[in-house]
Order: C-alpha cells, then sequence, then structure tokens
C-alpha cells in the first residue's frame, strides 16, 4: 500500500515511502521533521496548518501528501530561512501573536493573501467584485477569516499586514 | 481512516472506467470535503482515483458568449476571473462568501457543487442517518435544526445543500458535462441535485463512475446586474442560513425577467420559478417582490427541533430575496 513520494520541502528534497492516506500535514511533522505547521483541528477549519503549495496557501491537513509529489512546499520556518520574512517581521513589530501556536499558519496565510491581492482577487469584503480591490481593515480581516488565533491577537495582525502591503 | 489505493489515471475515461467498476473507489479533485469524510468515517473508500491531472483548470469563452469552466478550476481562481466577475457577479460573489481564502485555493468547480451537506449528524457517524446510512432513521427532525430545510424535505431527511457557487448556477441556467460509461452528456445544473424523497442517500442524479468534466453559463445580459446574498451566524467562514442568488431586468418600472435561486433552504439549490414567474410583467415595486417571495415560499414548512425549530427560516428568506430584489430593482 505504500508509495513513494518526493517533497520539496523549503528548498530541500526529501524521498519518503509513506501510505497514500497520509496528510502533507503529518508527513512534514512526522516524516520531514518540519513542525512549523501546526496540528489545530485536522478538519480545515482553523489555519493553523496553512503552508504554500507553488506559492498558494492551502491547508495541510486537508492534502494528501502524494498529491504533492516534486511539488514546491514552503512553511513559515522556510520563509525564514535568511532572516525575517517581510510578513514575520510585521508580526514582531506590531505584536501579532501570543502563545504562538497559530502564528506559522498566520504567516503563510497572509503571504498567500498578499500575493493573491497583488493579483487583484477580489474578496467578500469588497463592495464591487468587478473593481481592483483596496486593502482595508475589513478586507485584511475577511481575506484571513480562515486562520483562526484563540489568543485574539487579530487586533495586531491586521496592523501588521496592512503595514507590510503599504495600506491605510 | 482507513487505508485506500491512491490511483493517477492515464485519463478521464480510465478514471470514469475505475470508479464506475468499482463501488469502493471515489474520485479525488480539491479533497476539502472527501479528506474531511475520510478523517471523520462518513467515506471510506477503498480507492482514491485523483482526477485533477485528467479534467481542465480553464476556462475559456465558448461560440455564444457564454463561458465553459473546467471541472479543476480552483474556486479562487474562478471567482477571480475577470469575465465571471463582470458577466456574472453574483458567481463571483457566491464564490468568495464561501470557506475561506485556503479552501478556495483548493476545492474545484465541479467539486464544490458535489459537496455533501454540513448535517451534523451525516457528518457524526454515531448518530442514525439516512443519507449516510439508508434506513436508520433521520436524527435531525428533532434535534438540531438550524441549517436545516423548508422546502422540498422528506419524511426521511431534512439536510441543506451547502454550496454557495452552486446557487448562483442554479439561477443562471448553468449546465454540466458529464463523462460517462456510456460517453458524455449534458445536465441542466437545476437537474443535476435531488430532493431527498425516500433515497436521501443519493444526493445527484448522477449515476457510479459520472464524471463531471465542465460546468457552462451560457450568454445571459441579466446576469450582469446580479447579487448573491449570504446569511450567516458570524460575518465570514460560515455555512449559510439562507442566501439568494438573483439578478433581475427592469423596464420603465416593469419587471421584464428574473433569475432567483435559494440556498440554505433545500436538498438541492432551491430555483425560485414561481418567484420569478410572479415578477414578470409587474411594477418594479416592494409589493411585486413581497409577493414572489410569498409565492414561492406558499408550500415551506419548519422542522421541530431542540434548538426552537427553523420556523424562523422562512420569513428569513423571504426577507432577504425582498431586499436583494429591491437592490437590483429600486422600489419605488
Amino acid at each position: 500500500m505504500e508509495t513513494d513520494v518526493t517533497l520539496r520541502v523549503d528548498g530541500a528534497e526529501h524521498d519518503l515511502r509513506i501510505e497514500p492516506r497520509t496528510t502533507l500535514l503529518d508527513a512534514l511533522r512526522e516524516r520531514v521533521g518540519n513542525t512549523s505547521p501546526k496540528r489545530g483541528c485536522d478538519h480545515g477549519q482553523c489555519g493553523s496548518c496553512t503552508v504554500l503549495v507553488g506559492g498558494r496557501r492551502v491547508l495541510s491537513c486537508l492534502t494528501l501528501a502524494v498529491r504533492c509529489h516534486l511539488a514546491e512546499v514552503t512553511t513559515a520556518r522556510g520563509l525564514g530561512q535568511s532572516g525575517p520574512h517581510p510578513v514575520q517581521q510585521a508580526f514582531l513589530d506590531h505584536d501579532g501573536f501570543q502563545c504562538g501556536f497559530c502564528t506559522p499558519g498566520q504567516i503563510c496565510s497572509a503571504v498567500g493573501m498578499l500575493s493573491e491581492f497583488s493579483q487583484g482577487h477580489p474578496s467578500h469584503a469588497s463592495a464591487d467584485v468587478a473593481a481592483e480591490p483596496d486593502l482595508t481593515e475589513s478586507e485584511v480581516a475577511e481575506r484571513m477569516s480562515g486562520n483562526l488565533c484563540r489568543c485574539g491577537a487579530y487586533a495586531n495582525i491586521v496592523p501588521a499586514l496592512l503595514d507590510v502591503a503599504g495600506g491605510s | 481512516m482507513t487505508p485506500f489505493d491512491y490511483r493517477v489515471p492515464t485519463s478521464a475515461g480510465a478514471a470514469v472506467d475505475t470508479v464506475a467498476a468499482n463501488p469502493a473507489a471515489v474520485f479525488l479533485a480539491g479533497g476539502t470535503n472527501l479528506l474531511d469524510h475520510l478523517k471523520l468515517g462518513v467515506a471510506e473508500p477503498e480507492v482514491v482515483v485523483d482526477v485533477n491531472a485528467v479534467t481542465s483548470d480553464e476556462i475559456r469563452d465558448d461560440d455564444g458568449g457564454g463561458l465553459w469552466i473546467g471541472a479543476a478550476v480552483r474556486n479562487s481562481d474562478l471567482a477571480a476571473d475577470r469575465r465571471i466577475r463582470t458577466r456574472y457577479p453574483a458567481v463571483a460573489e457566491a464564490l468568495l462568501s464561501g470557506a475561506s481564502g485556503q479552501l478556495r485555493n483548493m476545492a474545484t468547480a465541479a467539486g464544490n457543487p458535489l459537496q455533501r451537506t454540513r448535517c451534523v449528524y451525516f457528518q457524526d457517524t454515531t448518530t442514525p442517518c439516512n443519507k449516510r446510512e439508508p434506513g436508520t432513521g433521520c436524527s435531525a427532525v428533532g434535534g438540531y435544526t438550524r441549517y436545516h430545510a423548508v422546502l422540498g424535505a422528506s419524511d426521511q431527511c431534512v439536510a441543506t445543500h451547502p454550496s454557495d457557487l452552486a446557487v448562483a448556477l442554479a439561477a443562471f441556467d448553468a449546465e454540466v458535462q458529464v463523462l460517462g460509461t456510456g460517453g458524455t452528456r449534458v445536465i441542466p445544473f437545476v437537474d443535476l441535485h435531488r430532493l431527498p424523497g425516500d433515497a436521501p442517500e443519493r444526493d445527484t442524479v448522477l449515476e457510479r463512475g459520472d464524471l463531471v468534466t465542465a460546468i457552462t453559463l451560457p450568454a445571459l445580459p441579466i446576469a450582469a446586474k446580479s447579487r448573491y446574498r449570504k446569511v450567516r451566524d458570524r460575518a465570514s467562514f460560515a455555512f449559510a442560513l439562507v442566501s439568494v442568488a438573483a439578478a433581475l431586468e427592469v423596464e420603465d418600472g416593469i419587471v421584464r425577467d428574473a433569475r432567483i435561486a435559494l440556498g440554505g433552504v433545500a436538498h438541492k439549490p432551491w430555483r425560485a420559478t414561481n418567484a420569478e414567474e410572479a415578477l414578470r410583467g409587474m411594477p418594479a415595486d416592494e409589493d411585486s417582490y413581497r409577493r414572489a417571495a410569498r409565492l414561492e415560499l406558499a408550500d415551506a414548512r419548519a422542522v421541530a427541533g431542540l434548538d426552537g425549530g427553523n420556523a424562523f427560516k422562512i420569513p428569513l428568506v423571504a426577507r432577504t430575496l425582498v431586499a436583494v430584489l429591491r437592490e437590483l430593482g429600486g422600489a419605488r
């Protein structure tokens, strides 16, 4: 039943022999030894397992690792490999976390979100979906609604992301 | 999660053949619903057939001015498409009101309408559920009913369909292209999903092995001014209590045409043909909108439950519909 898969995680290749039912989250944490993505709800509801696959933010708990053969997987650890990523620095500057459990997921989600925004993707907070979006506080909150923070650091996360985006 | 074989088929036809031949085989697209069901024990397939590489992720203009949407187009890409945003804004709004940014990057155009109900009893393998295990009974009636149906339900099942996208597609005369063992065929989107009747285990008219390969939207000028409004328990990342997708064409204060579908109220996206018919030729005013909502909901029935039942949804969907029509058509 086991199958061979090569994961490219934060720039390094890992040849794994795994069961097809292994999620990307479990492969990263248990096999690659990268505990940056967190296992929160394990059902796609909390966002703490968020990683970037091919530059897009996805939930590693709802992704089969076999589907990521040779794909570029980036975790929050990888984003900070050569010094803090601008989003990580903004979280430090704005005190965007308390316990830190959700933070790696928030960081990856934010990087993906800012990329989506720069490509002009609308959101539910956009008054007119046909118009170019403007990154306001409500836009950031809506676009980051897939990442829960039980400490309630949202009040600092939103300004941190507006700061990175150069928004208001 | 029980173990399974993972297969990457060489063609869509091979994927169809594999699933058609094996009742314990399922298709995998975005996986956002299937992976959850695997973990919950709601789904226990022996074979998982990954169709991502054998279905298209392109959106194309068709000859008639409509759009051809490949089954594997991600929800986020569909919502961001310039043609969707300008020609069918309610489709973009519906997509953007659903799930989270991460989930929209994973979920697909075909997979989203084929997701299964979020009825808590369906998802809880310790409770009876006619949809999950036919003949065991329905735990929802008399239970937690907030998200359950008020239209078209049966004694056996009061579940609702959870997709937002499906409501907009139902309103705009979309069609579904299906590849089966007998070849390809086209199903009107409004006929894709079923009412529960005495077979609530069947969400759609699709047969074993049928693979949705594309969804098409016709040229529909009325949809260029359209809205999707979703009412839910929190402002983001929640399923609909009720929702409305609508487009209205008004000329000289008279409603010339209307497209309306309701979400969160039935086992399928509910095309509101009675309301549409009631509106055509009538003044674009509050009375007409209220009358249309009343006619559409004439047969609505609440489910009694531990949470006080869901009777509140009937006036809620009426008010939401009137509000959307007022916004689209103006009221005088």
